[in-house]
């Protein structure tokens, strides 16, 4: 044996699994994991963890980004016992004490989606094979979201998804390592149906612009379904590119096709140009079939909202989580926020932020940062205190279940945050689909993967 | 018949800026045998000129309204724009909804000035490289133009609203003999088509009846000899780069109502704005105008839904096919000259 095999490296790896090994019996906390601090991927040390942040920091949604991101380092912030500690006190659990995850001081790494499904998994990967993430969590498209969480599935490491609102994230693309707690176009649907009714009457003829990749699609699935449950037409539906920007083209057949209804399944800039074009040509005030023409965003932010200007008043939409809502999770967040950053929180700030806590906690309860133990404390479990009411993380397929908004375009907003106003809070019941819809069809969980 | 004529509308405004944008570019390449990858960038930057006189004119001071709290409790704090509070309550809100309108006047100094430090700065020791030299450089600086713009304004677009006795429809069918809601278009996207054809007009009113238009004319044709007939006619090539930013940058300014601007429209109007120019044919400026206007009406049309029903895809792709087909047909692009990029 040379003498070059006693590298420095070889010795303090071996140092180090001697000191874990010797280490295990005193890390004994837990029940069924607490064997397990070792042998999955990332393990974390004794002293730090860290999660990575996979936001759009450059494209069209970087505003977007920008705001997940900010919730995230104020989530961070929290779990380390700084700030006021916003919704870990409004939160039904009450494990999570301000000392990190399990001990460990909470540090984080963030990545660059440019939503960009290649850029997106390229950004996870670094962060998971660098940086030594243990999970992964952001991103403010469905397509992003998908990608990223097939990687985390591959890897061994936990995906708790951002903003995305496609059917397929906890659909047919599903993963077993992968948990969505925003809403998606079925419960849209669910929650937007009456209030169409109620307001726009059972006799319409709807005209569909569908932004053309995963989630467009699912969201007219949706929106097709249940507005044709009430008794109205689809006339026509069309497919626009994504980021088109001048959806005149698409625009002017619409006033003489017939159609009372205008169903915009936009998001992000898309959202902004296709609505604030269809108000400048016009059709806000045409009279169709002796009705009145209406305009549908079926899912609002108050990002986007900001874009549209003075286009979104007195337009419904539906969305996960409003700043302006009441409860004392939603109050405390808001003004953790409001006091950090100087501007309320957005619904894609609040289901980032949500996340962490949620994987923070599970990790807690589950005595390991093993994927697989926390999937096994997410799956199944109930809470309350962050901002949407009482809320099942379903087993079956990672999806949360919670009271949705629908929200309206607001006619005199008082300040340039006050853009949406909630119309109705849909009980959870109401959306709640069964597990064997078939629009969630095509796809299963798979078994959790703990990587190496 | 209604539809048509929407789409020819819709064809004519969006042709506009193609035309208003291959028109700088071919004054550039005509002139200083430069192309100007940057010019899709000179767009946003006039549409970022309005941008920023709307956020000029709306700086506000706060003031305590003790009636009523913001979203955290505390008292509201009221903005008053400075304009409202200088000029009174209805010249202040008049110059904030006029913004636009003003931009076109503030655009056209500062976007000669940019012109012309960009030609001086870096455009000029380009002249005598090879054109992928060019386009690599100009490229370059449009990348650091638009990601400059990003880090100052944000990457979501930013509204920028017409005045308000521009928003609204304008009743075209009446007009021809149609249904009253028929054929209904944007009053600011018809503002859009007759502001171009004004712009247009003027430079070729400049180049045709000046004796500077003459001599660079002239010098489009034979540099070499005009400049033998003791012409500095680089003084006066650079004062075109200035006319052509100044184009750019107006089509951008005016476009900021039809579409809110973010950084990367420029790059979005460049590639398309190239195809105008090749397929007009590189240096002429009458052929720019012309397949400006025919690219943008034949990519509106479609855009016509039972023409995608009948080829899926045509919308995207309907420009380039042109494209193709003109280049095999004519190889000099419809108004082509002899010679020109064929050394």
């Amino acid at each position: 044996m040379s003498f070059k095999t006693f590298s420095r490296r070889g010795v303090m790896k071996a140092g180090v699994a001697t000191g874990a090994a010797l280490a295990t019996p005193t890390l004994f906390t837990g029940a069924v994991w607490a064997d397990a601090h070792t042998g999955f991927t990332n393990a974390p040390g004794d002293s730090t963890v860290t999660l990575g942040f996979n936001v759009p920091q450059t494209g069209a949604y970087a505003d977007e980004g920008a705001d997940e991101l900010r919730a995230y380092q104020l989530a961070v912030k929290h779990l380390n016992g700084e700030g006021d500690g916003g919704m870990m006190n409004t939160f039904s659990e009450r494990n999570l004490d301000g000392t990190g995850i399990l001990g460990r001081r909470v540090e984080f790494v963030t990545g660059d989606t440019q939503t960009n499904s290649d850029a997106a998994r390229a950004s996870a990967r670094s962060m998971i094979e660098r940086d030594g993430a243990i999970m992964i969590t952001g991103g403010s498209s469905s397509g992003v979201a998908i990608a990223v969480q097939g990687l985390c599935q591959d890897a061994g490491v936990i995906f708790m998804a951002g903003l995305t609102h496609s059917n397929d994230t906890t659909g047919k693309d599903r993963r077993a390592n992968g948990f969505r707690h925003f809403f998606n176009t079925e419960m849209s649907g669910r929650a937007l149906a009456p209030i169409l009714e109620a307001n726009y009457g059972s006799d319409r003829k709807a005209y569909h612009l569908t932004a053309d990749y995963t989630w467009g699609w699912s969201q007219e699935g949706s929106m097709r379904t249940y507005t044709e449950a009430l008794g109205w037409e689809t006339v026509n539906t069309v497919l626009t590119p994504v980021g088109a920007g001048d959806f005149s083209s698409y625009l002017t057949p619409v006033a003489n096709s017939g159609a009372d209804v205008l169903i915009l399944n936009h998001y992000g800039g898309d959202m902004v140009n296709s609505l604030t074009q269809a108000v400048q040509f016009g059709l806000r005030d045409l009279q169709v079939n002796g009705k009145q023409f209406e305009i549908i965003v079926p899912l609002f932010s108050r990002l986007m909202a900001r874009g549209a200007g003075d286009a979104i008043k007195g337009i419904f939409g539906s969305t996960n989580w409003h700043w302006s809502l009441q409860d004392e999770g939603s109050q405390a967040f808001v003004r953790s926020f409001g006091q950090e950053y100087g501007f309320p929180p957005s619904q894609a700030a609040h289901t980032c932020y949500v996340q962490t806590l949620l994987y923070a906690d599970a990790v807690t309860r589950a005595g390991t940062f093993n994927p697989c133990g926390v999937v096994e404390a997410l799956e199944g479990f109930e809470f309350d205190g962050l901002g949407n009411g009482p809320t099942l993380y379903r087993a079956d397929d990672h999806q949360c279940f919670k009271d949705v908004l629908v929200v309206r375009g607001k006619e005199n907003p008082e300040s340039e945050y006050d853009l949406l106003e909630i119309v109705e809070i849909t009980p959870r019941e109401t959306v709640t689909y069964p597990v064997d819809h078939p629009d969630f069809q095509g796809g299963a969980l798979g078994t959790c993967n703990p990587g190496a | 018949m209604e539809s048509i004529i929407l789409q020819l509308l819709n064809g004519l405004d969006k042709g506009s800026a193609y035309a208003l944008i291959a028109l700088g570019l071919t004054l550039i390449f005509g002139t200083l045998g430069v192309v100007n990858f940057a010019h899709g960038a000179l767009f946003m930057m006039g549409a970022f000129i309005a941008v920023t006189l709307n956020m000029l004119l709306g700086i506000s001071f706060e003031v305590e309204d003790p009636t009523r709290t913001d979203f955290l409790g505390n008292v509201m704090m009221v903005d008053t724009p400075y304009v409202v509070h200088w000029f009174g309550e209805s010249f202040g809100n008049f110059l904030i909804d006029w913004s636009v309108p003003i931009s076109v006047v503030v655009a056209i100094p500062v976007m000669a000035l940019i012109g012309v430090a960009m030609e001086r700065g870096l455009i000029r020791f380009f002249y005598k490289r090879p054109h992928a030299d060019q386009i690599l450089v100009t490229f370059g600086l449009a990348i650091v133009l638009q990601e400059i713009i990003k880090a100052f304004y944000g990457a979501n677009p930013i509204p920028t609203p017409a005045p308000d006795a521009f928003v609204g429809s304008f009743d075209v069918g009446r007009i021809l003999g149609f249904d009253a809601f028929a054929i209904m278009y944007p009053y600011w996207r018809l503002v859009y088509f007759f502001f171009a054809a004004v712009i247009i007009g003027l430079v070729f009113a400049f180049l045709q009846f000046t004796t500077f238009g003459m001599v660079v004319r002239a010098g489009m044709a034979d540099r070499e000899t005009v400049g033998l007939l003791g012409i500095d006619i680089d003084k006066r090539f650079v004062t075109m780069f200035a006319i052509a930013a100044i184009v750019a940058g107006l089509a951008g300014v005016m476009y900021t109502p039809i579409l809110s601007p973010n950084y990367h429209m420029g790059m979005d109007f460049l590639v398309l704005s190239f195809v105008v120019v090749v397929v007009g044919g590189m240096g002429s400026l009458p052929g720019a105008v012309a397949a400006g206007f025919l690219l943008g009406i034949l990519q509106s049309f479609a855009s016509m839904t039972w023409i995608i029903e009948l080829i899926p895809g045509i919308n995207q792709v309907v420009i380039y096919l042109v494209a193709i087909v003109i280049l095999l047909t004519r190889p000099r692009g419809l108004m082509g000259r002899k010679g020109v990029m064929e050394e």
